[in-house]
């Protein structure tokens, strides 16, 4: 039986060109997490439902566990990493700790991907907005509440609220 | 327990003929990833040939035409819900688009792929099949249209010959003059990231004004039969001016739910019986 060798795949990460010997199948969470030692994008259900692996690629928020690393050769990917600019969290994450967004953290990095991709797209969201926005990721902790609030709140700081 | 990647091959393909060549060695193609990942972490992945084809933008896109929307296979459930003549025109898709797993899913999952994949539970085929579509399926010898209806044939079987593909679905567009009614309604046990116990899809053609006479309908309904399945006996009973008991028997005949890990066959005929209820009400046929 035929079977795919390990091949160079170049891709932006975070704004870094990065380059990974690797299986054109592995999941994009495997790379991430083992091949370019970027462990703030989680593991939760492997299986798509969950949302913990969320990323950005070319700005769209998908399930990383679900990536071919093939398909995203030469493409942006975005990790909770890429966020915040040296000692200064980003908005969504300031709000997070602001408000109590995040509990334990396995869900936070997808949730604020999910968030920074709404905001980007919405920048001034309704709760519904935010409700719609992160269906797809799951939270054990906060009850989604403080989640819901903290994105809301991010809205207000990249306004130049206090 | 994970599968050992080293078993299986993705091969790249740039073009539709390349993919082709390739399907026709036996490579199933790998489009967004949501149902073929799924298996691959959790074992389960019993093909071990792919070709990548993702990339093909000749798959890709929408194309409005004067008699069809011609939607491409990579056509994702974000560009279903960002296209401005399908939110027109195909709401019901645009309703299955959106209510098919959350944004990160929407983003990735193609209607080729959730054609393809054949679970009677999917959201987008009955929307589809209501809206009359027709497949075009691609191969190394050329293209050839079936009407979707013709598609599934068993579960997780289909017309499609070894060597083909799904390159697009052809969706014809309502003809002037009528007044069309397009009736989705998906009942899950949650609203958001939920599978369907049972899905229903109507779209009526009703001539003249609100009292106007039903003079074609399509219903399809999901999660009630090993494929999605069109009610052409309710369809005519409907178009013949018959009683609503008479349309909810022949839903009756047209389905044959079972028992499964997500619903009860008790539970999803009686859904499958009050939605055609609610359907009728909708259209004004229930007095």
């Amino acid at each position: 039986m035929t079977v795919s060798r390990d091949v160079d795949i170049a891709l932006r990460v975070n704004g870094e060109e990065r380059t990974a010997c690797v299986h054109p199948m592995r999941r994009l969470l495997d790379v991430l997490r083992e091949d370019l030692a970027l462990t703030g994008t989680k593991e939760g259900c492997g299986e798509g439902e969950c949302g913990a692996c969320a990323v950005l690629v070319d700005g769209k928020l998908v399930d990383s566990c679900l990536v071919p690393v093939a398909q995203v050769r030469g493409r942006e990917v975005t990790t909770i990493e890429g966020l915040a600019k040296r000692d200064t969290l980003a908005s969504i994450q300031q709000a997070f700790a602001e408000l109590g967004g995040a509990q334990c953290g396995i869900c936070t990095p997808g949730m604020i991907l999910a968030a920074r991709a709404l905001l980007d797209r919405v920048p001034d969201p309704t709760e519904s907005d935010v409700r719609e926005a992160l269906a797809g990721n799951i939270c054990r902790c906060t009850g989604y509440t403080r989640i819901f609030e903290s994105v809301l709140r991010a809205v207000q700081l990249e306004r130049g609220a206090p | 327990m994970r599968s050992d990647i080293g078993d299986f091959e993705l091969a790249p393909a740039a073009t539709l003929r390349e993919a082709c060549e390739r399907i026709e060695a036996g490579y199933r193609p790998l489009a967004g990833g949501t149902d073929v990942m799924v298996l691959l972490s959790a074992g389960k992945l019993g093909h071990a040939r792919w070709v990548d084809v993702w990339g093909i933008d000749e798959l890709r896109g929408i194309e409005v035409r004067d008699d069809a929307i011609v939607l491409g296979a990579l056509t994702t459930y974000t560009d279903v819900r960002r296209h401005e003549v399908v939110v027109r025109e195909l709401p019901m898709l645009v309703q299955a688009a959106s209510e098919t797993g959350g944004i990160a899913i929407q983003n990735r999952g193609t209607l080729g792929g959730n054609i393809a994949n054949a679970s009677p539970a999917a959201d987008s085929p009955p929307a589809l099949l209501a809206y009359g579509a027709e497949l075009v399926l691609a191969s190394r010898a050329g293209t050839r249209r079936v009407p979707y209806a013709d598609f599934h044939t068993g579960y997780k079987k289909t017309v499609a010959r070894p060597g083909e593909i799904i390159a697009s679905v052809v969706v014809p567009r309502a003809s002037a003059g009528d007044r069309r009614v397009h009736f989705y309604r998906k009942v899950g046990p949650r609203r958001a990231q939920a599978i369907s116990k049972v899905c229903f899809a109507a779209c009526a053609d009703v001539s003249g004004g609100r009292a106007g006479r039903v003079h074609q309908v399509r219903i399809a309904l999901g999660g009630v039969a090993p494929i999605v399945v069109r009610a052409h006996e309710a369809e005519k009973a409907i178009v013949a001016g018959e009683s609503a008991d008479r349309v909810g028997d022949a839903i009756g005949r047209a389905i044959a739910p079972i028992d499964d890990v997500r619903s009860t066959a008790r539970y999803r005929r009686q859904v499958a019986l009050n939605l055609t209820r609610d359907f009728l009400h909708h259209v004004g046929l229930d007095a």
